[in-house]
């Protein structure tokens, strides 16, 4: 038996200006089979009704004389309204620190949804070649997400470009060379996660949050080390084969994994070091404060690259071998080429050394011998947090390109 | 006759979404072991042709491309039947439309004024609702002025260019009513082309039908009434079919009848566009 459930007022409302969203709503609340009635005053609403009905799979019907209570007309729902969702799926939920919110291997179909959303069953099968959760997951992930929306900077604002510059023009030459290589090694820091975000699944949103604004971190950088090279009026400097062989063997990684190690461990965590030692021996205030903000972002990045390869490290332990045999492999394959080039070298020295007298270069040789030191005891420490003796720590740093990134 | 191809339906290409959703069908058809095929046409005057030729073993068909085909069939001796039809197809109605602040309340009222209608070919917006007013004694061309918005003339009126041109006209001035399908009235509010109570209904014709699959007597009944199965059977909670059943605009078919059609054929003689063999004999119609 039918049952009349409720009934919707409309007031003037017609079917012409959305009234049907609120015959719908009433019809959610019910069962297949149950009735509601309508009420209204549009002139044309019951002819609409008997249309929408027809159109929407419910069934129509005007009240015997004497038993209404002021309804036009009665609508028993149909089925089709809730046919999306048999056999439809909750995709996780949305908040990440739920039980059973982050699946481990969520299905390609449910492609762009919403995690946490209900997925109706069929549509494309999207292909996410990153789909496992252990490839990829980082509980640290939205808060790090959240740092760096927090930590975004406007290069017009944050920097002060008018600050005077009063070193010599081979100081400013060297300032020069080392932006040019700057800017290429940025350049491949967006590149490769840029490759990498269209194919993580969807359903890990915080990540492909953390990504993509690491892709945009990486665009500002590449601005504002270009800005600084060129707010003298020079052209860019040299790009040597070695450096963009260095940093072809990151392009070519196809596995996440390796080559978020490659790229954040290895790469973007020296650079962490290369920018403080800028920050602190950089002969101007501009490169100064440039070295700061790019640092700061580049901390990050690492900081959650750090994050994710712990977690797969612990749950796949044989991953540290294969992270192991990637920097080897990278080793020789760079063994042919000349490594880190003479000029940003020799422009290393010069910057920190802020002039071109033999006692200036003297202390500017000695800062960047300090700062190699750095670079491989700060490897050494993060390769340690994966897991590494200090013994395969020690080595792998070693093997570390020449090129820094 | 003995059935040597697949199955084979005609449909018009109307729209490019018609591949789609015969593709689909062919597609589902074969995973239920069926062997299934069709033909599109560029006009339903073809199809009926190619149908009385047995170029095809159904043809899914507008309500007017029905009419044809049952007096094509009748000329020859022959017998058509509806087979099949979508939920969607049954008990229609079309609306005369007037502005909310027309001084027209009557249908009288239309006497010398201009009514726009689809194209030429639409039973739902020109040939319907025509001879509902000629009912009343309006008789159209000579009581009233006639605007016909004559878009993809042959397909029957399936585009439903020719009713947005049709309310367009009404709802800029250029015309006192509009004639078009009831859904398409709250299609038309929904885009936007009539502001929410900026027109009325003035008068509603009967319930009538639309489409329908129509087969000749000549076929082999067993296959027909497989194909008719597996239709009844395409349910709307299956994720495989309902996108089926959602371009063609449906949630589930039905078996056919005829008795939708009653106003249509008398409609189609009171206005001249077929004779009684079904030979087109209206003026104006590219065939």
């Amino acid at each position: 038996v039918n049952r009349r459930r409720a009934t919707v007022e409309l007031g003037s409302l017609g079917l012409d200006g959305g009234g049907d969203i609120l015959v719908k709503l009433a019809l959610a609340e019910q069962q297949t089979g149950d009735e509601i009635g309508v009420r209204g005053t549009h002139p044309d609403l019951a002819g609409h009704l008997a249309t929408w009905c027809r159109q929407h799979g419910h069934r129509w019907r005007t009240p015997a004389e004497g038993t209404t209570d002021g309804a036009i007309g009665i609508i028993e729902r149909g089925p089709a309204v809730s046919a999306r969702w048999v056999g439809a799926q909750h995709a996780g939920h949305a908040d990440p620190t739920r039980a059973g919110a982050i699946d481990a291997d969520p299905p390609g179909d449910w492609g762009l949804a919403a995690r946490g959303a209900t997925i109706e069953p069929g549509g494309p099968t999207p292909q996410f070649r990153i789909h496992r959760r252990d490839e990829v997951w980082t509980d640290r992930a939205a808060a790090l997400y959240a740092q760096a929306t927090a930590a975004q900077w406007d290069p017009t604002k944050a920097i002060d470009w008018n600050a005077p510059i009063d070193h010599n023009q081979r100081v400013e030459a060297a300032v020069v060379q080392v932006m040019t290589f700057l800017i290429e090694n940025e350049e491949a820091a967006l590149v490769v996660p840029a490759r990498f975000l269209g194919q993580i699944h969807p359903h890990f949103r915080e990540v492909q949050q953390f990504i993509a604004v690491t892709v945009a971190d990486e665009a500002r950088h590449i601005e504002v080390f270009t800005r600084r090279a060129t707010m003298n009026g020079n052209d860019l400097a040299l790009s040597t084969v070695g450096g963009r062989a260095s940093l072809q063997t990151l392009l070519d990684e196809p596995d996440y994994a390796i080559a978020s190690f490659l790229l954040s461990v290895m790469g973007e965590g020296t650079f962490v070091s290369l920018l403080s030692f800028l920050e602190r021996h950089a002969p101007d205030p501009v490169t100064r404060q440039i070295s700061y903000l790019t640092r700061n972002d580049e901390a990050r990045h690492v900081a959650f690259s750090l994050a994710h390869l712990e977690r797969h490290t612990r749950i796949e332990p044989d991953l540290r071998s294969r992270l192991a045999r990637a920097v080897e492999q990278r080793h020789r394959a760079l063994q042919n080429t000349s490594g880190l080039n003479d000029d940003v070298f020799d422009a290393l020295v010069l910057l920190a050394a802020g002039d071109d007298t033999p006692e200036a270069v003297r202390s500017g040789w000695h800062h960047v011998q300090h700062l190699q030191h750095e670079m491989n005891d700060a490897r050494a420490a993060r390769l340690a947090r994966l897991g590494f003796t200090t013994g395969e720590a020690e080595a792998l740093s070693s093997l570390h390109t020449r090129n820094f990134m | 006759m003995t059935i040597t191809r697949p199955f084979t339906l005609g449909a018009v290409a109307y729209d490019p979404k018609v591949v789609t959703i015969w593709e689909g069908f062919t597609d589902w058809f074969a995973t239920q072991g069926f062997a299934f095929d069709y033909v599109l046409y560029s006009s339903y005057e073809t199809q009926a042709e190619a149908h009385i030729a047995g170029h095809v073993d159904v043809t899914w068909d507008s309500p007017l491309a029905w009419v044809r085909t049952r007096r094509l069939a009748a000329a020859a001796g022959r017998r058509a039947s509806a087979v099949a039809m979508r939920d969607t197809d049954q008990d229609l109605t079309s609306v005369v439309l007037v502005r909310a602040d027309s001084d027209i309340t009557d249908v009288a009222h239309l006497a010398g004024r201009t009514v726009s209608t689809g194209a030429i070919d639409s039973p739902q917006a020109t040939l319907l609702p025509l001879a509902h007013l000629a009912n009343f004694g309006l008789d159209p061309g000579t009581s009233f002025d006639v605007r016909r918005f004559d878009v993809m003339v042959t397909k029957h009126g399936d585009h439903v260019g020719g009713e947005r041109d049709a309310v367009k006209a009404l709802v800029s001035g250029e015309v006192d009513a509009a004639c078009v399908i009831d859904g398409n009235q709250l299609l038309f509010a929904k885009e936007g082309t009539i502001e929410p109570d900026a027109v009325r209904i003035l008068t509603r014709t009967g319930l009538y039908d639309h489409c329908t699959m129509t087969v000749l007597d000549d076929i082999d009944q067993t296959v027909v009434d497989r194909f008719v199965e597996l239709l009844l059977s395409m349910s709307f909670d299956d994720p495989n079919v309902r996108p089926l059943l959602q371009l063609e605009g449906l949630r589930q078919w039905r078996t056919g009848r005829t008795t939708g059609y009653t106003q249509l054929e008398a409609a189609v003689d009171r206005l001249g566009f077929y004779d009684t063999d079904g030979t087109i004999i209206v003026e104006g119609y590219p065939r």
